[in-house]
């Protein structure tokens, strides 16, 4: 078999089961910041109750989110030599940064938030969850960071002959703000707090239909809601600039992500289509007329670029860059429906059998549009592993033969979906079992 | 500052992060290798997961930290062992994201089935990183096929020769040595005592294994003693280790774990100064070609970057000692088998 195709494969295996923890724990994170300063500062046992519960699902994934963190760290490495040989000067700093400045932090105050509850005062322990809350949210930049470069690289110049040519780094700050870091990161920690909050409005939902723990479903479905709603707007605005960047910085993905495949002068939005890259065309488009001009360059009639103006070989995948990004804004089209649909139902929220049967099963949603978010963009790259400076297929290690990238494939399969279906039974049961009511505490 | 100058700093810098990791993670490594056999009962295990659960993923970190920074420093290093040492490090892999759900899922359910599986991972999760490391520093030390383009050409076996297996058992007895005496410190009752068996009898495993490994190097790898012979300030080291074994052992005896757990950091420490001075400068010595070999000097980063790093680190870690020894210090004492934790 092919070793390029298997060395991405098993990256894209091994991302894609990552980022399904670190989101939801960001979100879930920041909401824990809330309910614990809510905690000290009132006093109340609906606090006491939410304090002790979240914290608890934020362990399991959070642990998760570390076991397969791990394998990307190592991965850049092992089955991507070439690639760290090349772009190692710039591309390893960040990812030592991240080190340095989140994971100790959130590592750290986490083992506060799970042993310390306890013995800790009610202001130390808020002071923990904000800590975690910052570390894993410095986390997420310092990686984007790394991946913005990846995709828009600067502030570097090329050196060197032969094994040592390689790209070496001109201006610290310059390649840490390359010019999608902001867009992205932002568009991601928005995207995150959004699925901390949705997933808890979701909790809070079931237990409604259940009619169970009824003041804790009120409260978690409150909070969340709020959340959700505000957020799922943000998430179409930071995706929007986000787009923008793409445009001006990464225009074959844009084409890509568009079907277009013709320099088109007024160019339209596209909604849905089937991109046939064979006849070069997107059939059954259905497209606002204009808008897509409009949206990228506040000129109804500007000329986006199409596919053609770039070689053959340098266009991405695609269906797997279209149809991710598609399907992802058509999520989020419907996040923004179903929360504000919410929050214009006032206090019915609590009752309306249609809406909270539509917040749970919406549940699982936020993840498929995190992972097509990502594979957008991650498609949308090809064939470049460094946008315009490394081709993937130039990137792998060499002296790792075929057989054993399948061999650890194979095993991070088994392992994972082990751990993956696991974490879930532990979910559902953390779910089934519920909070714990806390008595009022008789005053002293 | 001159570049030269900032590979010898970082050279230093990659030491101290492997020093930490093997310090701090080492004793929930140790005590993760000690599990099924200083506790018999699901409360013991629980106490042993309780001593050392607040800690584990932030120790673990520096492990993270110490690979960035190689991969930031000296990223033809990071490229060759990586990549070189394949299936070796995905086994360590495998290991530590096992080891890492152990710690959550294992508490999760009553049923004594469940747990005995989780008992079983985790400690197979602990052992394989305890002693893989151990045979990493040996081939590190050792040296390995390289040919001129900075690339491994050995295989997985390459990796298990006798010098470097050697290493291996040397660093198994260290990490359990340093985990035993951990639990002596934060625990009480029978699993404190069958640890502070385990710490006498590991110790002395150390002294034999770092003794032999010495006269193996000295026949092996007799280049290693040159650094050494220039500058013969360095045998300090080596005698100052042996100060810090000594100074265990009578502590444990006096009845002293927290001096006990103190000496032995120290000597983790000057063996991985041993380990230091030995290999300077090279990160990756060849075995075939010496020309090969990874210095500080043919596989570091630019001056820019070594430079960036410097303060990265001299910003970061201070506040990461900080509030390090802070968590340390409010999980002081005892630990104990409560609803919270694990």
């Amino acid at each position: 078999m092919d070793p390029v195709i298997l060395a991405r494969i098993q990256f894209g295996l091994t991302a894609a089961m990552h980022f399904l923890f670190p989101p939801v724990s960001i979100g879930l994170a920041w909401l824990i910041v809330y309910i614990t300063w809510k905690r000290w500062k009132t006093g109340e046992p609906i606090w006491e109750s939410m304090s002790r519960f979240w914290p608890r699902i934020l362990g399991l994934i959070f642990a998760a989110g570390v076991a397969s963190g791990i394998a990307l760290e190592f991965q850049f490495g092992t089955n991507w030599s070439a690639y760290s040989r090349y772009v190692g000067d710039i591309f390893g700093s960040p990812l030592a940064a991240e080190g340095v400045f989140a994971f100790f932090l959130e590592s750290f105050f986490l083992g506060m938030l799970i042993f310390g509850r306890e013995r800790l005062p009610k202001g130390l322990y808020w002071f923990s969850a904000l800590m975690v809350a910052i570390g894993s949210t410095l986390s997420a930049f310092w990686i984007i960071v790394a991946n913005s470069w990846m995709q828009t690289p600067t502030a570097y110049r090329i050196v060197g002959e032969g094994i040592h040519r390689r790209a070496e780094l001109t201006n610290f700050w310059a390649a840490v703000f390359n010019p999608s870091t902001l867009p992205r990161y932002i568009h991601t920690i928005v995207a995150s707090i959004f699925t901390g909050g949705f997933f808890m409005a979701g909790i809070g939902a079931w237990y409604l239909l259940r009619r169970e723990h009824l003041e804790f479903a009120r409260r978690s479905l409150q909070i969340g809601l709020v959340v959700a709603a505000i957020f799922s707007l943000l998430i179409l605005v930071t995706g929007h600039f986000h787009s923008v960047q793409v445009a001006k910085t990464q225009p074959a993905k844009l084409a890509a992500f568009e079907a277009l495949f013709k320099d088109t002068a007024g160019a339209g939005l596209v909604l849905w289509g089937f991109p046939d890259e064979g006849a070069r065309t997107l059939r059954l488009a259905i497209r606002i007329p204009k808008l897509l001009s409009f949206l990228i360059d506040f000129d109804f009639n500007s000329v986006v670029p199409g596919l053609e103006r770039f070689p053959r070989d340098e266009w991405p995948p695609i269906a797997l860059a279209f149809y991710p990004y598609h399907i992802m804004i058509l999520l989020g089209g419907w996040f923004i429906l179903v929360s504000w649909w919410g929050i214009f139902l006032g206090n019915r929220r609590f009752e309306s059998n249609a809406f909270l049967k539509a917040l749970v099963f919406s549940i699982p949603l936020p993840w498929v549009s995190l992972e097509l978010g990502w594979l957008a963009a991650e498609f949308g790259r090809q064939p470049w592993a460094v946008y315009g400076l490394l081709k993937t297929k130039d990137a792998v290690s060499v002296v790792v033969p075929a057989w054993q990238v399948l061999l650890t494939i194979i095993l991070f399969i088994v392992i994972y979906a082990f751990i993956l279906a696991l974490l879930i039974y532990l979910l559902r049961r953390e779910f089934m079992r519920g909070p714990e009511l806390v008595a009022v505490k008789a005053p002293a | 500052m001159s570049h030269e100058l900032l590979q010898n700093i970082w050279y230093l810098l990659i030491g101290v992060l492997i020093t930490g990791y093997a310090v701090l993670d080492g004793f929930d490594l140790g005590a993760g290798v000690l599990y099924p056999f200083v506790a018999k009962k699901d409360e013991e295990r629980r106490l042993i997961l309780n001593a050392i659960g607040p800690f584990w993923d932030g120790n673990e970190v520096w492990l993270l930290t110490g690979g960035g920074a190689l991969f930031a420093a000296f990223p033809h290093v990071y490229a060759t062992v990586f990549s070189g040492f394949y299936l070796a490090l995905m086994l360590v892999l495998f290991a530590l994201i096992l080891r890492a759900v152990s710690f959550e899922f294992r508490s999760r359910v009553e049923s004594p089935g469940w747990r005995k599986m989780w008992d079983y991972i985790f400690f197979v999760g602990s052992l394989i990183p305890a002693l893989l490391t151990g045979v990493a520093v040996g081939n590190v030390i050792r040296g390995v096929p390289l040919n001129e383009q900075m690339e491994f050409i050995g295989n997985f076996f390459t990796l298990l020769n006798p010098f470097s297996l050697l290493v291996g058992l040397t660093g198994l007895a260290m990490f359990i040595t340093h985990g035993a005496i951990y639990l002596v410190m934060k625990t009480n009752g029978p699993v404190a005592e069958r640890a502070r068996r385990w710490a006498n009898g590991a110790w002395v495993a150390l002294l034999v294994l770092a003794v032999l490994t010495s006269i193996f190097a000295a026949v092996d790898v007799p280049q290693r003693f040159v650094n050494a012979s220039r500058q013969p300030l360095i045998w300090v080291v080596p005698i100052l280790t042996l100060i810090f074994m000594g100074l265990t052992r009578w502590s444990l005896a006096k009845g002293k774990p927290g001096y006990a757990f103190l000496f032995s950091a120290l000597t983790i420490v000057g063996l991985m100064g041993i380990f230091g001075a030995g290999n300077y400068p090279y990160l990756l010595p060849a075995s075939n070609v010496a020309e090969y070999g990874l210095t500080i000097y043919n596989a570091s980063s630019s001056r820019l970057t070594l430079m960036t790093m410097l303060l990265i680190a001299l910003v970061g870690m201070p506040v990461v000692l900080a509030y390090t020894a802070y968590i340390y210090y409010v999980f002081r004492g005892k630990a104990r088998v409560e609803k919270e934790g694990y």
